[in-house]
């Protein structure tokens, strides 16, 4: 099935697209994050255009989170007044990025900056979460408990001045930790085009010491917010969001969802982890193969 | 005496027997809509002879379609302490978003390489403007570097047996456009060539443009940026909203 790309201004595998959502979408029914990290990369091995991959992927994000957030208001599972702080960061963050996108295309790096970020967080987290699932199983398999980590915020942290009271979160922290947090994750959405889940939700847990039952829906409820401020930075500044492909994701990752879950409650938490782990090295390495052993071309060619 | 043979020169040279091309396009609009996936293009016509008889000799026929020109800017990659990244780049200020040219023999065998620069005839020879003061060995890299990613796209290409004549009257020549072509004017050029020089040429012209809903979009978000992120935004929203709806009721 062939579907003409507008803003693209190509020709894709319709269906193609529809399974890439799907592959994502399965990832956010299972394990909770948005998987912009794996639509990004494998749209441009596809063909799509980097910029226009980015751009595309934010708004398919934004998509996929809001009925998780509003599974978790229900639940009480968000902490707005963290969230508020975090989307703050956020904006600043896309706005940030937008300048930093601008300048690294004027000097031409951006394609390899893109590149080393994928690879340095692909790499890094796919290696804690593999290693962490193989304990896991491990200590299954041996019959002894892993002793629960101590929840407690770094140091670093505490050192930060002004302290604020987040009741939801358990916390009497600066609010500048998660402004920062926030700020951090939303150069990353502007740049890479992810929500940053994967980022976030380790973030909120071993550094700010957030309780764990609002983790995740904060973080979702950051994510929502600045994937929509990334969607509306892109449209006004690079004019890359495609409808089309944004809208055959969508399709994509809402029956992927659904299935997610259903495979979800079937299959080992444990195991599942282990397979995301090594679907994320394996992209991060083959992105690092890019890099290092043999680009994909030599040339680029970019309009003036 | 001397006067006739100057007389009898002069015809064979500006040639009264200089041919007359009227040429075609199978199509001259390319409509760019949902499900393209690129087109083909038939480039034919006639070879004449000025009293509208067949030709009396064999000529070389070159077609070229060529697609509007912009300024780019092309960069290379270079292994710096172990990684690639972008070291060097040219600007040219003439590179066409596309170009395709067929002909009846190879380009060297028809015409010298300066009668096929001044006609930009073959993928050597065409003329792409570089600008910045570069010495002539690396404007040939990036030249090269340009036509071969451009013809890994698809989107420059040539074929030296690509046009085919009969009856020393008819010619034609296909085209390929992949679907990634860029909307404009297009020129598709034929050019008659008898002892390495052109002896007659002719211009006709195809538009490439999008249409209907594909055109709609493009226009909407490049001249109300503001509205149409608006629009993705909610429509993205939407969809996730309607996943949640269906989700819970199972």
């Amino acid at each position: 099935m062939d579907v003409y790309l507008p803003i693209a201004s190509l020709s894709v595998n319709g269906l193609v697209i529809v399974g890439l959502g799907a592959i994502t979408g399965l990832l956010s029914g299972m394990f909770g994050v948005g998987g912009g990290f794996l639509t990004t990369p494998l749209l441009i091995f596809y063909g799509v255009p980097p910029t226009v991959a980015a751009a595309s992927a934010a708004s398919q994000v934004t998509g996929a989170s809001v009925s998780g957030v509003l599974a978790h208001t229900r639940h009480g599972g968000v902490d707005y007044h963290m969230g508020a702080v975090l989307v703050v960061g956020g904006v600043l963050g896309t706005g940030i990025g937008a300048v930093l996108f601008r300048m690294l295309s004027a000097l031409g790096q951006i394609d390899t900056v893109i590149n080393v970020l994928y690879v340095v967080l692909l790499g890094g987290i796919g290696g804690l979460m593999a290693q962490e699932s193989i304990q896991t199983l491990r200590a299954a398999r041996s019959g002894r408990a892993i002793p629960a980590a101590k929840r407690r915020h770094h140091p670093l942290v505490a050192a930060l001045p002004m302290r604020w009271r987040f009741y939801r979160s358990g916390l009497y922290i600066s609010p500048l930790a998660p402004l920062l947090l926030g700020l951090f994750t939303g150069i990353l959405t502007m740049l890479m085009g992810i929500g940053g889940g994967f980022i976030m939700v380790p973030a909120m847990l071993y550094l700010l010491g957030m309780s764990a039952r609002v983790v995740v829906g904060t973080s979702l409820f950051q994510i929502l917010f600045v994937t929509i401020a990334t969607t509306m930075m892109h449209a006004l500044t690079t004019k890359a969001v495609d409808l089309v492909l944004s809208g055959l994701l969508l399709l994509g990752s809402v029956t992927g969802a659904q299935i997610g879950a259903a495979v979800a409650q079937k299959v080992s938490p444990v195991r599942l982890r282990l397979v995301l782990a090594l679907i994320v090295l394996a992209v991060g390495l083959r992105m690092l193969l890019g890099l290092t052993w043999h680009p994909d071309e030599i040339f680029t060619v970019s309009g003036l | 005496m001397k006067v006739a043979a100057a007389l009898v020169a002069l015809v064979l040279l500006t040639g009264a027997e200089d041919p007359v091309l009227v040429p075609d396009v199978s199509q001259h609009e390319i409509v760019v809509r949902q499900g393209f996936t690129g087109a083909e293009l038939l480039l034919f016509g006639a070879i004449l002879s000025p009293e509208g008889k067949a030709a009396a000799q064999d000529y070389d026929i070159v077609v070229v379609l060529e697609g509007p020109t912009r300024p780019v800017v092309l960069r290379q990659k270079q292994k710096v302490a172990g990684v690639w990244i972008n070291t060097s780049s040219t600007t040219f200020q003439s590179a066409p978003s596309y170009y395709a040219m067929a002909s009846t023999r190879p380009i060297r065998d028809i015409v010298d390489d300066q009668t096929a620069a001044i006609y930009e005839l073959g993928l050597p020879f065409l003329q792409l403007s570089p600008t910045g003061a570069i010495d002539p060995a690396s404007q040939q890299r990036f030249s090269e570097g340009l036509v071969g990613l451009m013809g890994r796209q698809g989107l420059y290409h040539q074929d030296e047996h690509g046009v085919s004549v009969t009856s020393r009257v008819l010619y034609r020549a296909r085209v390929a456009l992949p679907s990634s072509v860029g909307t404009g004017s297009y020129t598709a050029e034929t050019f008659a060539i008898a002892h390495g020089r052109v002896v007659a040429s002719a211009i006709s012209r195809v538009e490439v443009r999008k249409a209907g809903f594909e055109r709609a979009i493009a226009d909407f978000a490049n001249h109300d940026s503001f509205l149409y992120g608006l629009f993705v935004v909610a429509a993205s929203v939407l969809m996730g909203l309607l996943a949640g709806r269906i989700f819970a009721r199972r």
